[in-house]
């Protein structure tokens, strides 16, 4: 079964051009079956795979498959080859499974809309790219997935495109991606000047023994990996193409923040943990670029008015932790919370885009309100994944994966208590906006009145990811829990276990976990009090207008977008509208000289056949002459 | 030798078909020309097959006398579709491709 490898990226990509290339002739039903068919049954395959490598490797080492080579010239053989170890075949099975549920969800979500096979067709191309991201086993074939993600994003986040505004929104995901991509492809090229060799594990083994720790090189080469993965995973500072993407519809926003795109570059750091092992100067602006990214998109999110923003900026907030976790080392439990992440983000997605569909396309939370009678499956699904988000104890995965993250924070030799403190507070600030979220959309009066429940292709994936959200936790306990370590023993042999201060004993880790618990639930209790209708907060405020400088500020994502627009696009702008530039001279000369020209050659274009006629004649006797001569 | 006068002939048959395309303005007597201007160009090749007494005079001679018969036949189609068109035949009063 485990040569059922290759199958798992090309069944996407079958799907993609099937859709494609005889879209048009198929009927709803039949792209539907099509779009979520591949995705499933890769899903399928996945699954076989996945138990066969069970089986044949108990230490979970890792499996090769080459399908054929790509490149190979004197001194560089680069093949199409698949890598499968713990790490990959996790990313995989997040991406197979939970693409596959918002597939489904999407063939209800998008039942009326004009462009079904085109969408499932990107959504296929989406699921396809981030595979062969996920499973390359060169760094050449990974950029290929890498760019394959980013142009599947332009396409569907600007799948309206006959609003203006949305295609600006898919321009600037492209174009700010593509920074980081640049410094990828740079780093690439380092790595292959210097080892001549593009193998993931193979430079890696290179890279460990040819430079010592701190080198330049290595320092070099990581820190443009970490542009490209800040790019693709929209952190500081390359974060501001995010919170536009929302403008593709919410089944994408969804594929795009749980399972796709967000999460490459959390993958691409953890993949070349050995190179960043390399640079613990980089591992610390890791870090401090995560708890930096977590806390300003934690407060944006707090002011956001659109339902689908503040989705966004928890989600910048949520890979914030993430990278945290990668910074001080914490490897196992970064995947961990892309794991639950993933799952809950899903949820919240696939939720909100439940009531944005039963509102008519209302995305505004101040036009909401009382959706909790109306409806209840969004309501509870929608609850478990807030809580899930805030860190809720004991009950929810997001608790446990946060708690690891941060019990990683304060434990960890390479680790400030500042940076445990920031990430705390951020904690706070989670629930605060998650629960703001809740109590605005599904509490008080309703404001617009909403047409009806989803139907059950969009029921089921929220009660599948509902019921993950929720279990998946248990796969990993801390100590004064249950001890469960089944996740971290599955990763053990991809990724390096997390290095802890010494000394440090059960009732340090009691105590943290207790800070870690009192702020997600002081978040939620704040949250009630100053956004539940009725609550005393609430009334008191409800008369006031919202338009204090700072919180337009926060609106604005710390008004990132302002200074870009000020400091690189307007200048450009004016350099290219300049009109009067002494470059432009010579060319402008050229153009001149062209036109002179051909003003001089239409007058021999008479229109007359018998003056073509004499002036062939008289050509050939020309040439005659000359061969004569 | 016999050649001579045959090519001389030749040479006076093209500069007359010549002439004729090039102060002719009516199509028809045009198309005429030309088509003087390839048996020219045919009997030279005859001449020149009579000289070296080889056949690939003759046999040029079959190809230009196909391919005249298919320019002809294409060129008389486009004159039936210009004087349909604009009622003349007159090549100077068609000349809308003015540079």
């Amino acid at each position: 079964m485990l040569k059922l490898l290759w199958l798992i990226p090309v069944l996407p990509l079958t799907g993609f051009l099937v859709l494609a290339l005889c879209g048009d002739r198929l009927s709803r039903r039949q792209i539907a079956w099509v779009g979520c068919g591949s995705v499933g049954a890769a899903a399928v395959t996945t699954a076989l795979v996945a138990a066969d490598f069970f089986r044949t490797f108990p230490d979970r080492e890792f499996y090769q498959q080459t399908l054929w080579n790509w490149i190979n010239t004197s001194g560089m053989t680069v093949g199409i080859s698949w890598y499968l170890d713990a790490l990959s075949l996790l990313m995989v099975a997040v991406i197979t499974g939970i693409g596959f549920l918002i597939h489904l969800y999407s063939a209800e979500y998008m039942a009326h809309d004009d462009g079904y096979a085109r969408f499932f067709a990107y959504m296929n191309l989406f699921v396809a790219a981030m595979l062969t991201l996920v499973l390359a086993d060169n760094l050449l074939l990974l950029y290929l997935g890498w760019e394959g993600v980013g142009l599947c994003s332009y396409l569907l986040i600007g799948f309206w495109y006959r609003e203006p505004e949305y295609g600006t929104a898919a321009q600037k995901a492209f174009i700010v991606t593509r920074i980081g991509d640049t410094a990828l492809a740079i780093g690439l090229f380092i790595l292959f000047t210097q080892f001549t060799n593009l193998s993931i594990q193979q430079v890696q083994n290179l890279a460990v023994e040819a430079w010592p720790v701190g080198s330049n090189l290595a320092m070099i080469v990581a820190l443009l990996f970490l542009i490209g993965a800040v790019g693709k995973s929209a952190q500081l500072p390359l974060q501001v193409w995010l919170p536009d993407a929302m403008a593709g519809p919410t089944p994408v926003s969804a594929l795009i923040h749980a399972a796709t795109m967000v999460t490459a570059g959390v993958y691409l750091i953890a993949r070349m943990h050995h190179l960043f092992a390399l640079a613990p100067m980089v591992q610390e602006v890791i870090a401090v670029l995560g708890l930096v990214t977590l806390l300003l998109a934690a407060s944006s999110a707090l002011v956001q008015q659109d339902i689908k923003r503040v989705l966004a900026y928890s989600t910048m907030s949520q890979i914030g932790y993430m990278f945290l976790a990668l910074g001080v080392g914490a490897w196992s439990a970064a995947m961990f919370h892309f794991l639950t992440h993933s799952c809950f983000k899903a949820l919240l997605f696939l939720a909100a885009g439940s009531v944005i569909h039963s509102l008519h396309h209302e995305q505004n939370i101040f036009k909401m309100g009382g959706l909790r009678r109306h409806l209840p499956w969004t309501f509870w699904t929608f609850l478990i994944g807030a809580a899930a988000m805030s860190g809720v104890p004991l009950i929810t995965s997001g608790f446990y994966s946060k708690d690891w993250i941060l019990w990683s924070v304060w434990s960890s030799p390479i680790s400030h208590r500042w940076i445990w403190f920031g990430a705390v507070f951020g904690a706070l600030l989670t629930g605060l906006y998650s629960f703001r979220l809740i109590f605005r959309v599904f509490f008080g009066e309703a404001r617009t009145q909403p047409a009806h429940e989803p139907g059950l292709a969009m029921r089921v994936p929220l009660v599948i990811l509902a019921f993950l959200a929720l279990t998946v936790g248990f796969l990993e306990m801390p100590h004064t829990l249950g001890n469960v370590t089944l996740f971290s023993d599955y990763l053990s042999h991809a990724l390096p276990t997390t290095e802890l201060l010494t000394g440090i004993d059960e009732s340090s880790e009691a105590r943290e976990q207790l800070a870690v618990t009192v702020a997600a639930l002081l978040g939620i209790g704040l949250a009630a009090f100053l956004f539940l209708p009725g609550s005393l907060f609430e009334a008191r405020r409800s008369g006031q207008s919202t338009d204090h400088p700072s919180v337009t500020l926060l609106q604005g994502g710390w008004g990132f977008d302002r200074l870009y627009d000020r400091v690189f696009v307007r200048p450009w702008l004016s350099l290219t509208r300049n009109s009067h530039d002494r470059l432009d001279r010579g060319f402008d000369w050229l153009a001149a000289c062209a036109e002179s020209c051909h003003g001089w050659m239409s007058h021999t274009q008479t229109g007359h056949v018998r003056w073509y006629a004499a002036t062939v004649a008289v050509g050939t006797l020309v040439l005659l002459g000359l061969f004569a001569m | 030798m016999l050649s001579t006068p045959a090519l001389v002939l030749a040479i006076v048959l093209f500069g007359l078909g010549l002439i004729g395309l090039l102060s002719r303005r009516n199509i028809l007597y045009m198309l005429l020309s030309l088509e003087i201007m390839l048996n020219a160009a045919a009997l030279a090749f005859i001449a020149g097959g009579a000289r070296w007494g080889q056949a690939d005079g003759e046999v040029m001679f079959l190809f230009i006398l196909t391919l005249a018969a298919a320019e002809v036949s294409v060129a008389l189609g486009i004159v039936l579709q210009l004087s349909h068109r604009f009622r003349t035949v007159d090549a100077d009063a068609l000349c809308e491709l003015r540079g």
